[in-house]
């Protein structure tokens, strides 16, 4: 190719010039296709808060409700079951509920808002499993002579007490995930909004 | 003929592609056994394109119609069950191959120069096929399918910070849903396929540039005859087209012994749990991926050590993603003055043979629970955890003892 001294400037000017616009084009596109694949609006709406009537749960009982595709627990505790979390402390790997697993007004002795109703996400916070529930004291658990009732990960052996708080030496890392969640009366509850939050 | 021919070597470099790749390339002539499976890998990679495409045409990638469609593929499709479990046994044939395949790389030293980018396209093959038949392996919507999906795609929540955006970017919704289904078919039927087929082709590309290596490692191109044909080579056609013919024959008899009388081989080619329909509340009592992918799997278990900064579990992600990366770093680790095992000493012999049985018992232990006790002495954890430190010693201390170690000179011309 000759090179007319003249020119080469201007060709060099011309060439940059149209690579950055070339760049911005195929980086606006890309921008395009990868927004293309985050959550819909329809799946956005499908995670709207759940309503929840819980007046015929009792004592010792567990109900399970799904909420953005995922299993929530609402269990309504025993006053021994509340006794029995006070003296885990030094088998837990976060009694005192540090790690943000929970909305603030969740973070507490007994990991709710109400101490017998616990809200938890039955989502294992090791791989996503769902834990299996296991309330029985003891030997009758079948786990452990010291087991106090809980949660047990039958994946990868995760173990979880009544608050949802994980033991140590398993492979889960945190306390299962409280979702955010409020009281519209004494009986119902919505799953994932939080008493004066904005739905997430 | 002789007239269309020229016709259309004026038009169509035809001839000179027939004689340069197959007429007159010319491979070494003592090839052995695990030189079949590239062959064999290519033949069965088409049969799972055209199984694929007949599957395609009677599938439905929507969750409240993919698990009985392909109920409806089984039992009421035209040899619908045929195809399907070509394509489900064809999965993990691939696999067997690809694994002897490059065994057969690591003790032949088919990674050393002037092969490291072959060896880089075909690491970067075995990634792709281990998405695709992640991706696969969500389509029938079976249980096993849905946790299976859930736990993958949760690892990226490990990554810090960016975790938890990425995995929801992945899946398209908060959980595996209707939109991850749709997008896992995608990318199962359009991507990955044509991605695969691109690295095929440079793969043979590289391939024949350089020319294939033997079980001797030694390099025919250095012997030529007055025509500067190389004295040890034969040319591909009709010597080795016949022979790997032969080859793919045996090896298609077992696959289809396979697909006829046992196609969910006592669950290892088909997991029990995936004949039911996903469940979103009802987790299968061991979430276990396919045999192919456990090796890493035990990987990702076996770190449980919460002292680790972040955490066990995204070292765990971290380690499993290292021990498919350390494998691309293969060709530069390898300090030995010679390729072939048969003149490498003691050590690289013993390192190989520790590795192989470590792979296969992280396999295995991949497929049971941690806390059991299936292997002798220790809980699986724990020999998943030994298994660890040998599966990167193997790599890691490669510099050090493929140097040290005593090797044989090697030979001017092949062997046998």
């Amino acid at each position: 190719m000759t090179e007319e001294p003249g020119n080469s400037r201007r060709r060099r000017f011309l060439t940059a010039i149209t690579s950055i616009l070339g760049l911005a084009g195929a980086g606006t596109l890309a921008a395009s296709f990868v927004a293309s694949m985050r959550p819909s609006a329809r799946a956005r709406a499908a995670g709207a808060p759940v309503e929840v009537d819980i007046s015929r749960l009792r004592e010792r009982q567990m109900l399970v409700v799904a909420w953005r595709g995922k299993p929530v627990w609402i269990m309504r505790r025993s006053q021994q079951m509340l006794d029995d979390l006070g003296t885990l402390r030094q088998v837990l790997v976060d009694p005192d509920s540090e790690i943000a697993q929970q909305p603030v007004y969740a973070q507490n002795e007994f990991r709710s808002i109400r101490p017998d109703i616990l809200v938890v996400l039955g989502v294992c916070t090791h791989l996503g499993c769902a834990p299996i529930k296991n309330f029985e004291r003891g030997t009758a658990s079948g786990l452990s002579e010291d087991w106090l009732g809980g949660f047990f990960c039958p994946c990868h052996g995760s173990k979880f007490d009544l608050a949802g708080r994980v033991y140590k030496n398993v492979p889960a890392p945190t306390n299962l995930e409280v979702p955010p969640h409020s009281f519209l009366s004494d009986s119902r509850i919505l799953i994932g909004t939080g008493r004066g939050e904005r739905a997430v | 003929m002789s007239g269309f021919l020229r016709w259309m070597d004026d038009r169509f470099p035809f001839t000179k592609v027939w004689k340069e790749h197959v007429a007159e390339y010319y491979t070494p002539k003592n090839f052995n056994f695990f030189y079949y499976f590239g062959a064999i890998l290519t033949v069965m990679l088409v049969i799972q394109f055209v199984t694929g495409i007949i599957l395609t045409m009677h599938y439905k990638p929507d969750v409240a119609s993919a698990f009985a469609s392909i109920e409806y593929i089984m039992r009421d499709v035209p040899a619908g069950w045929f195809v399907r479990y070509l394509h489900s046994v064809g999965a993990s044939m691939i696999f067997i191959a690809l694994y002897v395949h490059m065994f057969r790389g690591l003790m032949y030293g088919s990674h050393r120069s002037p092969r490291e980018l072959i060896w880089l396209l075909g690491m970067l093959l075995y990634v792709a096929m281990m998405a695709e038949a992640f991706f696969g392996y969500l389509l029938p919507w079976g249980n096993m399918s849905y946790w299976g999906a859930q736990v993958i795609v949760s690892l990226f929540g490990a990554i810090p910070f960016v975790g938890e955006g990425l995995a929801q970017w992945i899946r398209g919704d908060y959980v595996i849903s209707d939109a991850t289904l749709n997008r896992f078919f995608a990318f199962h039927v359009i991507l990955l396929p044509l991605l695969l087929a691109l690295l095929v082709y440079l793969h043979i590309v590289a391939l024949h540039k350089v020319g294939s290596n033997n079980p001797d490692g030694v390099e025919i191109k250095k012997q030529k005859d007055a025509d500067g044909k190389p004295l040890d080579g034969i040319p591909f056609h009709p010597y080795y087209t016949v022979k790997d013919t032969f080859g793919v024959g045996v090896f298609l008899t077992v696959y289809l012994a396979i697909v006829f009388f046992l196609p969910e081989l006592g669950g290892w080619f088909l997991e029990k749990d995936n004949f039911a329909p996903a469940d979103i509340l009802q987790t299968p009592p061991d979430i276990v991926p396919l045999w192919y992918l456990t090796p890493y799997y035990s990987i990702l278990r076996a770190v449980t050590f919460e002292w680790l900064p972040g955490g066990a579990k995204l070292w765990g992600v971290i380690a499993m993603a290292a021990a498919i990366v350390i494998f691309f770093f293969l060709p530069w680790l390898d300090r030995s003055r010679v390729r072939s095992i048969r003149y490498r000493g003691w050590m690289y012999k013993t390192m190989l043979t520790l590795f192989a049985v470590t792979f296969v018992m992280l396999g295995y232990l991949g497929t049971k629970n941690p806390g059991h006790v299936d292997l002798i002495w220790f809980k699986n954890v724990t020999w998943a955890q030994i298994g660890l430190v040998i599966y990167f010693a193997f790599f890691l201390l490669m510099p050090i003892y493929t140097r040290l170690d005593r090797t044989y000179a090697e030979p001017d011309r092949l062997t046998k």
